[in-house]
């Protein structure tokens, strides 16, 4: 059969990933088509929380996701208005004067990079979020950060580069890739680009097998309309531990007052578990250290919860550039949990990359190459969805 | 027999034993997240439409409910 | 009352299938639980309990006060965290109840489509209105339209004349040639025939249209009046209420949460009425709409299956037949017109939690998409009501409950005998 498409770049995933690096590639004049095996963000894209953060844990980590907060905040009057982008801020809280402690490491950290914090003691905090529990020792504020609604926000990425001349093909799932820019679909047909790039998420470890990449579980819960509860995006310290752990099921404090007045509250982590159905011991361990934080949670309305698989790598840090090996095949996935955050820096890197233009940030860390090589996927194996 | 209850603070008598919805009936209600007025629709637990405040606490359906003396509602989310 | 409970058969839904499985269970000896989110037994046809119900109805709440079964009204059935239990909620409390075996008799809820004005004060369910009467909704001398489909239509105006209501007429999408049809299948079901010349008794004089339907609901901010289609005419009329109900749907999502299987919108059961889960029972609305002797009888079947009396029960299938019979010609002959998904404009509300317009629905091509990005089915109800009409306007099919099953206070989610949790 003859390819039924040509074009510079396919990309094989709409989600957040794919759509923003579709509409980075689009806006550079490439020929771009997006192939999707279900519907666009639907996705671990529709299932996580949309909080957009700068995290501080390593520095590869700290330019990216900065990076990425610094793009959407550029673009924040583009948005449409249900994407609800509200500049929020992030609320760091330290339980004791040990985190206390952390706290202004922290502080010290964003300084050095030129990032704004605020250290807030016990009285300014219960100023600013009246409902926290009266013990917490502080918090430290960073009032950049934002939220926003990512499904909605995906979308438009992919309708912008649609209007560039994008091209979207849905209920395409993409069974194999070759190096010579060949992606074979499910239904038998072919398509060819110059450049293949795999943003298919969980399932990109299907197209290439031994691919470095675990589903790692997170639930979340929704509640009722409560407006003008809580104002600030609200953390405990403690969330780097969780979100670092290699191994075993974790819970941290992490609640996000919703544009509509819904709060979002997180967040669980967890490996070994490909289930999406809701694990119950570990929803309420997520809830009773919500209500360490905010005990007035207990009398409100919870509406509904649901799980979402981040895409992990062994070192938590996303897969941007070529498979090694290879000269036609791209990587532009593993996000984690900060994929949202990051997604515009990731496409504006690896669309320099595709056009042999010097990135603005060192891609180095991000390579994949620092976990290779793998072999492609068998072309007669069907292949799997994200979950 | 009647109870009394309290509408946005305001006293009213309802019928002992009645439905809450019922008893709210007639009287302007909730609003919608765009602003439209709303008032009980289905009767039965399903629609939400009925939602009000019951002693303090927001989003309670009012037609799973039978009102009770000094009840006190809002109509208010 | 201890946070958890313990019994041999637990009961969902005290309507007449619900009253009927715990009467029989319980005269065969076993412990049972009745669980009902209303503030009285009765379920939709017996609501306002035994003071209010009609005579037919007083043995079996006799019945009911006689047997051995522990009544928990006011309770839903919150979430199920683990098999073999259930989380119920009150408004003030969460208990845990864990089960040895389960019926689930959760009836069934009105279908509600759109139609300009229909987001209106004033506008109810047809069913829905007779319940808010039943529930002490005073409509004397009030002026009520009635429209929709099916026997319900006749049972709610029925029961808004004894309470002083003037209803003005009902309105029936169906042709004449289909209910004609219906009239005479009905010859074959006396006691029937029988239930509805007695309320085309109570209805004397009540205009009846048939190919009728509602056009718009109209008012400011309260409905002052209706716009009618009476077969080939259209006819404005000023009213108080207007009753709107096209059909009742199962209520399948704490069956669809215990994964038992659904077909055409209902529970698959066997003869015994066991669903797809062994040891979980399905009966009355919830396995089909039917009626209330359907929903007797096979509450009584899975009441007996349920505790070993299994040739008893066997007995009991022969008459459940015809009950299926007769559910399937109202299935037939009360279909839906086309028009009647047809009436929404551009600026009609088809997710009234959320405020999302049939225009702004109509760029999609699935449930899913709809829901991600215009919040359709996402607000309180979780597409209770949304997620039938969107079934019925753009042939959706709804998908993926999550817990909790009801909006449910978090701290009920937290009740401590749970099971146990340890994160590391
Ligand atoms: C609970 C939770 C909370 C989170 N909170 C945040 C947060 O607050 N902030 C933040 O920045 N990030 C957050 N994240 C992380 C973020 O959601 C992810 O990093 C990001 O969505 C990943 O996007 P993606 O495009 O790589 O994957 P996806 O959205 O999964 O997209 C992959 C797409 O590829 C398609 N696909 C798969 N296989 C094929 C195939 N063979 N052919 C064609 N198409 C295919 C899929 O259908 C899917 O649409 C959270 C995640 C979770 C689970
Ligand atoms: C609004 C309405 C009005 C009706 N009026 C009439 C009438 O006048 N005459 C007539 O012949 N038929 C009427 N019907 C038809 C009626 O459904 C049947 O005649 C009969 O009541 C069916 O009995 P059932 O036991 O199957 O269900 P139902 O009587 O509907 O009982 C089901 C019960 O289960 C409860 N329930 C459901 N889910 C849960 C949960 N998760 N937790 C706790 N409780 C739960 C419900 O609240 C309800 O009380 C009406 C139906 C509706 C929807
Ligand atoms: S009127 Fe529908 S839930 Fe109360």
């Amino acid at each position: 059969m003859n390819p039924v498409m040509h074009g510079d770049v396919l990309i094989i995933g709409a989600g957040i990933i794919g759509s923003a690096l579709a509409e980075q590639c689009a806006r550079r004049g490439l020929r771009v088509a997006v192939a999707e095996a279900a519907i666009p963000a639907a996705g671990t894209s529709a299932a996580g929380m949309g909080h957009l953060v700068v995290l501080d844990d390593n520095p590869a980590e700290l330019a990216l996701s900065r990076d990425g907060l610094a793009r959407w905040q550029a673009r924040r009057h583009e948005l449409p208005a249900n994407a609800e982008y509200r500049a929020c801020g992030t609320l760091w809280l330290a339980r004791d004067e040990a985190e206390m402690q952390e706290a202004e490491r922290k502080q010290a950290g964003y300084q050095q990079h030129g990032l704004s914090s605020n250290l807030l003691p016990a009285t300014a905090l219960r100023k600013l979020e009246p409902a926290l529990a009266p013990n917490l020792a502080g918090a430290l504020q960073v009032p950049d950060d934002a939220v926003l609604y990512p499904p909605v926000a995906s979308r438009w990425l992919l309708q912008n580069a649609q209007a560039l001349g994008a091209q979207l093909w849905c209920k395409a799932q993409v069974s194999s890739v070759d190096d010579e820019g060949v992606a074979r679909l499910a239904d038998g047909r072919l398509l060819r680009a110059r450049h293949i790039v795999i943003a298919a998420g969980n399932a990109s470890a299907t197209l290439l097998p031994g691919l470095p990449l675990k589903p790692r579980k997170g639930q979340l819960l929704i509640t009722e309309r409560y407006p003008q509860r809580i104002r600030h995006q609200l953390v405990e310290l403690g969330y780097i531990r969780s979100a670092h752990a290699s191994d075993g099921d974790s819970v941290a404090f992490n609640v996000q007052p919703r544009a509509t007045g819904q709060l979002l509250i997180g967040s669980s982590r967890q490996f070994h578990d490909t289930d999406p159905a809701i694990n119950w011991p570990l929803l309420q361990a997520m809830l009773s250290r919500a209500l360490e934080y905010l005990p007035s949670l207990r009398q409100l309305q919870a509406l509904r919860s649901w799980a979402g698989f981040r895409p992990a790598t062994p070192d938590k840090l996303p897969l941007l550039g070529k498979v090694p090996g290879h000269s036609r095949l791209w990587l532009a996935t593993g996000h984690e949990g900060l994929g949202i955050t990051t997604a515009l820096a990731s496409a504006h890197l690896l669309a320099d990359l595709l056009c042999e233009q010097a990135p603005a940030l060192d891609p180095t860390p991000y390579n994949p190459a620092r976990f290779g090589p793998w072999s492609l996927a068998d072309q007669h194996h069907p292949v799997g969805v994200a979950a | 027999m009647k109870v009394q209850l309290f509408i946005d603070g305001q006293a009213h008598l309802a019928t002992l034993g009645s439905n809450l919805a019922a008893a709210l009936a007639g009287l302007p209600g909730r609003c919608s997240v765009s602003g439209q007025p709303r008032a009980a629709l289905c009767g039965m637990g399903v629609c939400f439409e009925c939602r009000v405040t019951i002693d303090g606490q927001p989003h309670q359906r009012a037609c799973q409910r039978v009102v009770y003396e000094g009840m006190e509602v809002a109509r208010e989310l | 009352m201890s946070s958890e409970l313990h019994t041999d058969i637990a009961i969902i839904g005290a309507g007449p299938a619900g009253i009927a499985a715990a009467i029989a269970a319980c005269a065969q000896g076993a412990h049972v639980t009745l669980v009902d989110d209303n503030p009285r037994p009765g379920g939709q046809i017996w609501r306002g309990g035994p003071s209010q119900a009609p005579a037919s109805a007083s043995s079996t709440f006799r019945q009911l006060a006689d047997s051995q079964a522990r009544l928990l009204s006011g309770f839903r059935v919150a979430a199920i965290p683990a098999p073999g239990q259930l989380l119920l909620e009150d408004p003030h409390r969460a208990q845990v109840l864990r089960y040895g075996k389960l019926i689930i008799a959760s009836g069934a809820r009105e279908r509600l489509l759109p139609f300009p004005g229909w987001t209106l004060p004033g506008v109810t369910g047809a069913g829905g209105l007779q319940a808010l009467v039943k529930g002490g909704l005073d409509v004397r001398d009030q002026h009520i339209v009635l429209a929709g489909t099916g026997p319900l239509l006749l049972a709610s105006a029925a029961t808004l004349r004894a309470a002083g209501a003037q209803v003005l007429l009902i309105a029936e999408q169906a042709p004449w040639s289909q209910l004609a049809r219906f009239g005479w299948a009905l010859k074959a079901y006396p006691a029937k025939l029988a239930q509805a010349a007695s309320l085309a008794w109570q209805l004397g004089g009540v205009p009846y249209h048939h190919a009728s339907h509602v056009l718009a609901a109209l008012g400011q901010t309260r409905l002052e009046g209706v716009q009618l289609q009476l077969g080939a005419r259209t006819l404005t009329l000023p009213c108080d209420w207007l009753g709107v109900g096209y059909g009742l749907l199962p209520n399948t999502e704490l069956l669809r949460a215990l994964h038992c299987q659904i077909s055409q919108g209902a529970a698959e059961v066997d003869a015994l009425m066991q669903t797809s889960q062994a040891g979980i029972y399905a009966v009355g609305e919830a396995t089909g709409i039917g009626g209330v002797d359907k929903a007797l009888l096979e509450g009584r079947i899975a009441g007996l299956a349920a505790t070993g009396a299994a040739a008893a029960a066997q007995a009991l299938a022969p008459k459940r037949k015809r009950q299926l019979a007769f559910a399937a010609l109202l299935d037939k002959h009360f279909a839906l017109q086309p028009a009647i998904t047809q009436l929404a404009q551009p600026d009609t509300l088809v997710c009234r939690c959320e405020d999302v317009s049939h225009a702004s629905l109509q760029l999609f091509d699935s449930w899913r998409e709809a829901k991600l990005q215009t919040r359709c089915g996402m607000g309180a109800c979780q597409g209770r009501i949304c997620g039938a009409a969107c079934e019925s306007l753009y042939g959706w099919q709804g998908s993926g409950d999550r817990p909790p099953l009801l909006p449910t206070r978090l701290g009920s989610l937290l009740e401590p005998t749970l099971a146990k949790a340890n994160p590391t």
